[in-house]
């Protein structure tokens, strides 16, 4: 096909529930693309000498080489050019904000829309699990190292995925009983599927990765007793820690949640299918969400999938100011999330059992940039309403765990309480102790956190050979 | 990590004994440590205090009451028999130290969890008084073993059927407080509102007294927040902050609330799973 051809292909749309279906339940929301639109997607990439979309990868996939394979309709040889850099492929095809990162550099984009990197990158991992034709890739020959791995989330796997390659021994250990971290609690169903995250833990494991659930590195053993038991290096992804609230009145109401307990009853627990699962979650009829990011998101359009009626997403900024992906606010919308923007919650009321019967908000207007460069919002005398609500949740961010850091001599940390470490290597400030993801950077993205990862693999390769 | 059970006694109506092989667990544990349990691929994650542990065998002892599904259930299972996840251990450990007189209160099922504390503060050289109470004879757990760790004893009935009739917070400060004998610091274990009602009494005395929280928790290392309570007018996360906590700062009022969140869903589970267990039975 001549270069003209392909300009002529307009992006193609990924097929999606209908938004007023899928409000209610909890399948996947986007269905995939088909072979013949992946083929037709991939056409559009002119395959341009500077590659530009690679620098835009934190985990720097062969993009060009993917697609092309995809183009020519080798599905099979296009899922394998990824996985040489990323063992993950179906999960970042789904949660990856590409529009930041390859998509936003893809020249295609530059008069009209980028190729549709994700969608295609999805579609090849999803190809190869539905074929059966996983394979399981050549690892180098043992080198009798071992690494320690603490936590199962984007970071962690990643380093297990990179170092089992290079031929080492991986254990690792999980503090919940499902391995996968925020892809297993946090991020809902519908957005990303449990059995693909499972899929992914399997291939690791078929690669040789040993892993430990229930296993709470802190408490039932040490980084320095993991030190001491023979592993060479050990790397800590332990991720989010304690949620983040606003310090109002009535924030310990029944009916009062963080994002992190209302997700996690909802994914992990599987709440949703209560009481075919033991685990409840309160399925309110009028539901605040608190925030502008992604997990405000997840939780408001899980708030809408348990039954409510309303679900307000309030957030103190403006829309332009909102975390959130471009995508998942339109999602969110599409499904009947009503936005309540520049708008603050001040006190939640409550009735005499102590349950939450009302919010007291307060209109914001925006100042000044403030020291991230948004511009600040200000509270407006006079503006205050009263909202009925029977649920809220906060999404307003998480804390440093305290776990590990607090039974690891010689590990800093910072003023926050998150671990100190090197930003091209993950280094810490102690020996043979490596870390990344959201217990280094603060709440991020799946694949900054993954990024990481890879270049703390590289940097404890180097440290344990050296050894 | 799978957990075989290896013994099972029930101690009373509602209250069973059940011993875990759970090697790493029994080494590491300190007293005031809980462990969360899911029996089974669909079940919740539950938190429960380590009663005891026998290092050199493995294992560890839990104490529960059968208040709902998951407990009902776990009631069921017999030795051999293994639960699906016994995580831990979890939480602060006691601050154990010789501080000269303690009083260690247990109500109830409260007791399992004060035995290791009390346990732990003997063998440091602290002069214990124990005082354990329920609300009829048969209820009283651990007898033998509260009264292997005391200096001086004390069980209470709130029926009189047994010991001194009345609650713990009333035997406290009868024997004790009004007395004027003295006492350093107080830790009690037990229903909200008999923990409530001891840190009324001890407040009067200006006497530092230590509770331990039984919130509701799902992961339960630091992340959800569901446990949160008020202490001294600030949040605070009893699974990674407690589960300890000075009790003259604990709000109890929000506590009992935050407790009764799921109640309307623990019933419906609760009223399915026993009617699913007779239906079994007739079978």
């Amino acid at each position: 096909m001549d270069m003209k051809e392909r300009m002529k292909i307009e992006r193609q749309a990924m097929p999606e529930q209908e938004p007023k279906v899928r409000a209610r339940n909890f399948d996947e929301v986007p269905l995939g693309y088909t072979p013949e639109l992946a083929k037709l997607e991939a056409q559009r990439c002119i395959q341009c000498k500077n590659r530009p979309c690679m620098e835009g990868c934190p985990v720097e996939i062969d993009i060009p080489g993917f697609i092309a394979r995809i183009a020519e309709g080798d599905f099979i040889g296009s899922i394998k050019k990824i996985k040489e850099t990323n063992a993950l492929p179906a999960v970042c095809g789904r949660v990856c904000p590409q529009e930041v990162q390859c998509e936003e550099k893809c020249v295609r984009g530059k008069k009209g829309q980028p190729v549709a990197i994700g969608r295609l990158e999805r579609f090849v991992a999803d190809y190869e699990r539905a074929m059966g034709a996983v394979s399981i890739p050549e690892k180098a020959a043992p080198t009798g190292r071992r690494i320690a791995v603490v936590g199962s989330g984007p970071a962690g796997l990643t380093v297990a995925g990179d170092l089992i390659k290079l031929g080492h021994s991986v254990t690792i250990f999980e503090a919940l009983h499902v391995p996968g971290g925020v892809l297993v609690y946090g991020i809902p169903e519908f957005r990303l599927p449990k059995a693909i995250v499972a899929a992914e833990i399997d291939y690791l494991k078929k690669l040789g990765v040993d892993v430990q659930t229930s296993n709470v590195i802190g408490k039932i053993e040490t980084v320095d007793e993991l030190l001491n038991a023979g592993y060479d290096a050990v790397f800590l992804g332990t991720g989010a820690g304690l949620p983040t609230f606003m310090n109002i009145p009535g924030e310990n109401l029944n009916g009062v949640y963080s994002a992190n307990e209302y997700l996690t009853r909802s994914n992990l627990m599987k709440a949703y299918r209560f009481p075919e699962y033991d685990t409840p979650i309160v399925k309110g009829r009028n539901v605040a969400v608190i925030g502008g990011g992604n997990v405000a998101m997840d939780a408001a359009r899980t708030a809408m999938r348990l039954g409510a009626d309303h679900v307000y997403l309030v957030y103190r900024r403006s829309r332009v100011e909102m975390p959130a992906r471009i995508e998942e606010i339109h999602h969110a919308e599409e499904e009947g999330i009503e936005l309540h923007l520049l708008t603050t919650p001040v006190r939640y009321i409550g009735n005499e059992k102590g349950w939450v019967v009302g919010m007291e908000c307060q209109r914001m207007e925006l100042g000044e940039p403030d020291s991230s460069g948004r511009r600040r919002p200000v509270p407006m005398p006079g503006s205050e309403f009263i909202k009925d609500v029977d649920t809220v949740v906060v999404a307003i961010g998480t804390s440093a765990n305290p776990l590990i850091q607090s039974t690891t001599p010689g590990l800093d940390t910072n003023k926050w309480g998150y671990i100190i470490a090197d930003e091209e290597t993950g280094q810490t400030t102690k020996k043979g102790v490596y870390a990344g993801g959201d217990i280094v950077t603060g709440s991020a993205t799946v694949i900054l956190a993954m990024g990481a990862g890879r270049k703390a693999a590289r940097a404890i390769h180097d440290y344990v050979m050296s050894k | 990590m799978a957990a075989r059970i290896v013994d099972k006694r029930q101690l009373s109506e509602n209250v069973f004994s059940m011993v875990f092989e759970a090697p790493k667990i029994a080494r590491k544990r300190k007293p005031g440590q809980f462990v969360v349990v899911r029996i089974h691929e669909q079940g919740e994650r539950i938190p429960l205090t380590i009663a005891d542990a026998d290092a050199e065998r493995g294992t560890v002892r839990l104490i529960f009451q059968v208040v709902g599904k998951s407990t009902a259930h776990m009631s069921d299972l017999s030795v051999g028999d293994e639960i699906l996840d016994l995580v831990g251990p979890l939480g602060t450990p006691t601050h154990i130290e010789k501080v000269g007189t303690v009083a260690c209160i247990g109500g109830g099922v409260g007791i399992a969890p004060v035995f290791p504390i009390t346990q732990g503060l003997k063998n440091v050289g602290n002069h214990i008084i124990s005082i354990i109470g329920a609300r009829t004879k048969d209820l009283i757990i651990m007898e033998k073993e509260m009264q292997s760790v005391s200096d001086e004893f004390v069980v209470t009935t709130d029926d009189g059927s047994y010991g001194f009739h009345g609650f713990v917070s009333q035997a406290l400060e009868n024997l004790y407080l009004l007395p004027g004998k003295k006492i350093d610091q107080v830790v009690a274990i037990g229903p909200v509102p008999m923990m409530r009602a001891v840190c009324d009494v001890t407040k009067k005395y200006r006497l530092p007294t230590i509770v331990s929280l039984n919130s509701i928790m799902v992961d339960a290392t630091g992340m959800c927040g569901a446990c949160r309570v008020s202490v001294g007018g600030k949040t605070r996360f009893v699974c990674v902050d407690g589960p300890e906590f000075d009790g003259h700062q604990v709000d109890f009022k929000e506590l009992i609330d935050r407790q009764r969140i799921y109640l309307n869903e623990e019933k419906e589970s609760y009223d399915h799973f026993c009617s699913c267990r007779q239906q079994a039975v007739r079978r």
